[in-house]
């Protein structure tokens, strides 16, 4: 699959649910439930997503090609049928990474405002 | 979780199709780790909301989707787009033109606070349901009920204005203080009328309208400072009303103060005055009317001579609109709607054509993973949009359209105009709107999504069309044309009923006479002398202009309200009283060269002279009906009469007969007439019943008579040059006007028929020239195996015609019901009237014929090989 920067340009800035499930799924491919339990961890519960939020996110980020439905599926004694499980695609992995260095660059910007203290 | 899947019914369908489950398992996770009690209800309450509000944007998302793909597709089909849009507006226009006419006259209650507390007064007697008040009677009820907060009374004032321009004629209304207080208005400047103002000796004081203000009084706040010439005397301008008010009808200029004496001194025959009333908080019409009725009775006792037979008669204001507006305005909505009906039938089958061209391009998205429910949502949207642009032109229809309906509007309501652009119209037009979306885009849908498959994409598929969807477009054209026929039914009866009321004998003639009103302002103009003064001056001159065959004076032309009914009494004869019906007739005060003017003819005697004067015998000319009733088949000449008033020693007088001539309608084509008695105007005496003062003046010309004009207003204005000269026209407009709502609503419903009868044209050609373009192999081979042209042609004919004759048979049978319903508006004409019956088969026939004949056409042009090669 090839896609250029005015196609990861055009997706920016993300929502930051769009930005949290790519996160979750940067190292490994999860369920929906796994998702919002990754999430929860990472921001240590103060982000916690509703089953809601995070299909409607997960349906618009399939149409724009930033995850893909993965059959590739746990061992059968891990594993739940009923579940479907969701990997990041080399385009999600270039626009989470094109968010964070945008994103960056904000930080960058308020430390030189002084805004935000300088990295101890 | 049964409970937890049927909330997730709120997502789309495509949605809940693909991560219900997901959302479901989640769910039970939750549900697990959360206990029980208290953090159950927390769950579901944030599962509640969490669904909510995710719920909304997945629909809107669709939609959005939905939107730019319809309006796409439907950009690229712009003939059948535009098509689409401009027969929804038609439809949805002539509804909502309708509607805001109705509303206004029927519907929306009037705009005063408490208006369904507001009630009119009437007098009731044998043959007279509803008639004025007299002062006495008025004076009494309003004395002895409890039942009302106020009781006012009212009657017709109009007033000559004299100010820096021309003369004018202004319409008025003289009213008792209760007036203002029961409508609840306050006037734009100034005050209302107080009890101060209708003391006998007191100050003479007008309040006018916004209009006359503006346009007349020059707009200014002093004008309350100001006094302003009515008739003879001067005025104080105590209040100016708002722009929006017009009671009690549309038009009013001033309203005076109503000095009725306390107790009133007229007599109890006199019936003159308008009264309304407000019922107090908590009391019904039904108390109120047993209140009156019960003073009725009372009074009837009293005084049994005048008030035996009279009935009190309470009605609410909203429904005092004649019963003929009432049905007129209800049988134009009808056709509306029968025009919204077959234009959204119409629609279905476009759509329906329209969607079998798109069963590919359908059975792609359907393989694509769409399913039928997204597919109809779809297809839905795409009609919604249609609806929604075809509404929007619909009110433009209607905007246009509106001023065509307004004569149909009753001038006597007391509404000040009638605008299509307000709430409740956009509300009708809006519903409308929906469910014309629904009513043409539902049933296309989901017959088209039902089975979709796999065989639509196959090269060569006949495009779709099965026996059962033909059979349900045919259906849908079979309807269209009952509406239609229908519609011209109705129509053809009212041209008839129309023709049938023209055709009537008004018994005078309206050809080349002009007429005009010249008011004559009183109390200068109280004395006989100075009144016979202004009308030898008039009349003489305008005899003596070239071209003049005759002229004359009439207190009030026929057909016009105001004339007088009086009650007569005959030497011999027994009766009297104003409350039968059987023993009044229709007077009028004309000088002579008034009955020739209008060519009504002398059957025997004289016609009224100069010389019936107040010193020569009182004199009359009557009606043959008059002679019918009183003394039939005897010479009534040199008979006498006289009017059963009391203490009217002008009407008491003995009246001899010096004349008969022919009937004429006064109460209009379609009322019948009480017999005619014509008064000499020099018999009128001194500042006695001047309200009958010939103000009318009728001039016959050999040539045009809007060419004499001017030089009528020259002599007018030479014989006194303070008098207004009002409503100048040919004497057949006031005839015109009798019939001129229902030219209006023919014109309408004609409109109307003849939109159904296109439409219902294009609904038989479109569903033919499918149906041929279905059957090309049929008619190849048939062709090819050497069937002839004119055989080919005959069978799509006859298909046409099968159609046609199903929707004429069921139209027919709806029409004779739909004639029933408007049966008092035919003037006699029957429901089921064979010529109109006849001329609409022709018409149908025509319509059939001219739709079958392209699709004809072209199955005739069939070319065998082309299509065999094809198979």
């Amino acid at each position: 699959m090839t896609f250029s920067q005015s196609d990861i340009d055009a997706l920016l800035p993300l929502p930051p649910a769009t930005f949290h499930i790519l996160m979750a799924l940067a190292d490994e491919h999860r369920h929906g439930y796994a998702i919002i339990q990754d999430i929860a961890m990472r921001t240590n519960s103060e982000l916690r997503m509703s089953a809601g939020t995070l299909y409607r996110s997960i349906q618009r980020m399939q149409e724009q090609d930033l995850i893909v439905e993965t059959h590739r599926r746990p061992h059968p004694d891990e594993d739940d049928e009923r579940r479907r499980y969701y990997q990041i695609t080399p385009f999600g992995i270039a626009v989470a990474r094109a968010e964070a260095r945008r994103l960056a660059q904000l930080v960058k910007l308020a430390r030189a405002r002084g805004i935000v203290p300088e990295r101890a | 979780m049964r409970l937890h899947s049927l909330l997730l019914y709120l997502y789309p369908s495509s949605f809940r199709h693909e991560y219900g489950e997901e959302l479901s398992h989640i769910f039970s996770e939750r549900r697990q780790q959360s206990g029980n009690g208290f953090s159950v209800i927390w769950l579901w309450i944030s599962e509640i909301i969490d669904v909510i509000k995710n719920a909304s944007p997945a629909h809107w998302d669709i939609l959005r989707q939905d939107l730019r793909y319809g309006l796409r597709t439907l950009a690229r089909a712009r003939g059948f787009t535009i098509t689409a849009i401009v027969i929804t507006g038609l439809g949805i226009g002539a509804n909502t033109a309708a509607f805001s006419v109705i509303d206004h006259v029927l519907l929306r209650p009037f705009p005063f606070p408490d208006a369904d507390r507001m009630v009119q007064l009437w007098q009731g007697s044998p043959g007279y349901p509803q008639v004025e008040l007299s002062p006495p009677n008025f004076y009494d009820w309003q004395r002895l009920s409890t039942s009302f907060e106020a009781m006012a009374a009212y009657t017709g004032a109009a007033a000559n204005f004299l100010g820096e321009s021309e003369p004018q004629r202004l319409d008025g209304t003289a009213v008792t203080p209760e007036f203002f207080n029961i409508l609840g208005v306050q006037p734009f400047l100034g005050r209302v009328f107080n009890a101060d103002d209708v003391r006998e000796k007191a100050a003479k004081a007008v309040i006018v309208s916004y209009a006359f203000w503006q346009s007349t009084l020059g707009g200014i706040p002093d004008v309350l400072t100001k006094g302003i010439r009515l008739d003879s005397d001067s005025y104080t301008v105590i209040g100016v009303m708002p722009p929006d008010f017009s009671f009690p009808s549309r038009g009013k200029q001033i309203w005076i103060p109503l000095v009725l004496g306390d107790p009133p001194k007229d007599s109890r025959d006199n019936l003159y005055l308008q009264a309304m009333a407000k019922l107090k908080p908590g009391v019904s019409l039904e108390q109120a009317r047993a209140e009156l009725a019960v003073i009725a009775g009372r009074l009837a006792q009293q005084y049994p001579k005048e008030n035996e037979k009279v009935r009190a008669v309470v009605e609410p204001l909203r429904d005092q609109v004649p019963n003929q507006t009432r049905l007129l305005l209800w049988a134009l909505f009808g056709a509306s709607f029968c025009v919204l009906l077959i234009a959204c039938t119409n629609l279905a089958g476009l759509l329906l054509a329209k969607a079998i061209s798109r069963r590919k391009e359908l059975t792609v998205r359907a393989a694509v993973g769409a399913g039928r429910e997204r597919l109809v949502r779809q297809l839905l949207t795409e009609s919604l949009v249609l609806a929604l642009l075809g509404g929007a032109l619909g009110v433009l229809f209607a905007v246009i359209g509106l001023p065509l309906l307004l004569g149909l509007v009753p001038a006597r309501l007391p509404i000040s105009d009638v605008t299509v652009l307000d709430r409740r119209v956009f509300v009708f037009a809006a519903l409308v709107t929906a469910i014309t979306a629904l009513a043409f885009g539902v049933a296309p849908a989901l017959r088209m999504c039902k089975g979709v498959t796999y065989e639509g994409l196959q090269e060569g598929s006949r495009s779709g069309i099965g026996g059962r969807r033909e059979w349900f477009r045919s259906m849908l054209v079979v309807t269209e044309i009952a509406a239609s026929i229908v519609l011209l039914v109705s129509a053809g009866l009212l041209i008839r009923a129309l023709w049938r009321v023209q055709s009537i004998d008004p018994g005078f003639r309206t050809d080349s006479v002009l007429s005009l009103q010249t008011y004559l302002p009183m109390p200068r103009y109280a004395s006989n002398a100075t009144r016979a003064g202004f009308y030898n001056d008039v009349l003489t001159n305008v005899r003596a202009l070239p071209g003049i065959m005759n002229a004359g004076y009439i207190s009030s032309l026929p057909m016009l309200p105001g004339g007088g009914i009086w009650p007569v009494t005959v030497p011999g004869m027994q009766g009297g009283g104003t409350s039968d019906a059987a023993l009044t007739v229709a007077i009028r005060v004309v000088s002579p060269g008034y009955l020739d003017t209008l060519g009504i003819a002398l059957r025997s005697g004289r016609d009224i002279r100069e010389s019936d004067t107040l010193s020569s015998p009182y004199v009359a000319i009557v009606s043959e009906s008059f002679v019918r009733r009183y003394w039939p088949n005897q010479d009534p000449i040199g008979r006498t009469f006289h009017f059963a008033f009391e203490n009217f020693p002008f009407a008491e007088q003995d009246r001899t007969v010096v004349g008969v001539v022919n009937d004429v309608r006064f109460r209009g084509l379609e009322r019948p007439s009480e017999p005619q008695v014509y008064l000499a105007y020099n018999q009128l005496p001194d500042r006695t019943a001047t309200f009958y003062a010939p103000r009318e003046l009728v001039i016959r010309s050999s040539t045009d008579p809007a060419s004499i004009i001017p030089v009528i207003r020259r002599i007018i204005q030479k014989a006194d040059a303070e008098m207004p000269i009002t409503a100048v026209r040919p004497l057949r407009e006031v005839v015109d006007l009798q019939t001129a709502p229902r030219s209006t609503q023919i014109r309408l419903v004609a409109c109307f028929a003849l939109l159904s009868l296109l439409l219902a044209g294009i609904g038989i050609h479109g569903l033919l020239s499918f149906a041929v373009g279905q059957r090309s192999q049929e008619f190849g081979l048939r062709i090819a195996l050497g069937a002839k042209s004119r055989d080919v042609l005959g069978m799509v004919f006859r298909d046409g015609i099968f159609l046609s004759g199903i929707g004429v048979t069921l139209g027919l049978f709806l029409s004779f019901y739909s004639g029933r319903s408007i049966q008092a508006l035919l003037a006699g004409v029957g429901p089921f009237d064979p010529g109109t019956v006849a001329v609409v088969c022709l018409v149908a026939l025509a319509m059939t014929l001219s739709g079958s004949l392209l699709p004809g056409i072209r199955a005739m042009r069939t070319n065998p090989v082309t299509v065999i090669r094809g198979e």
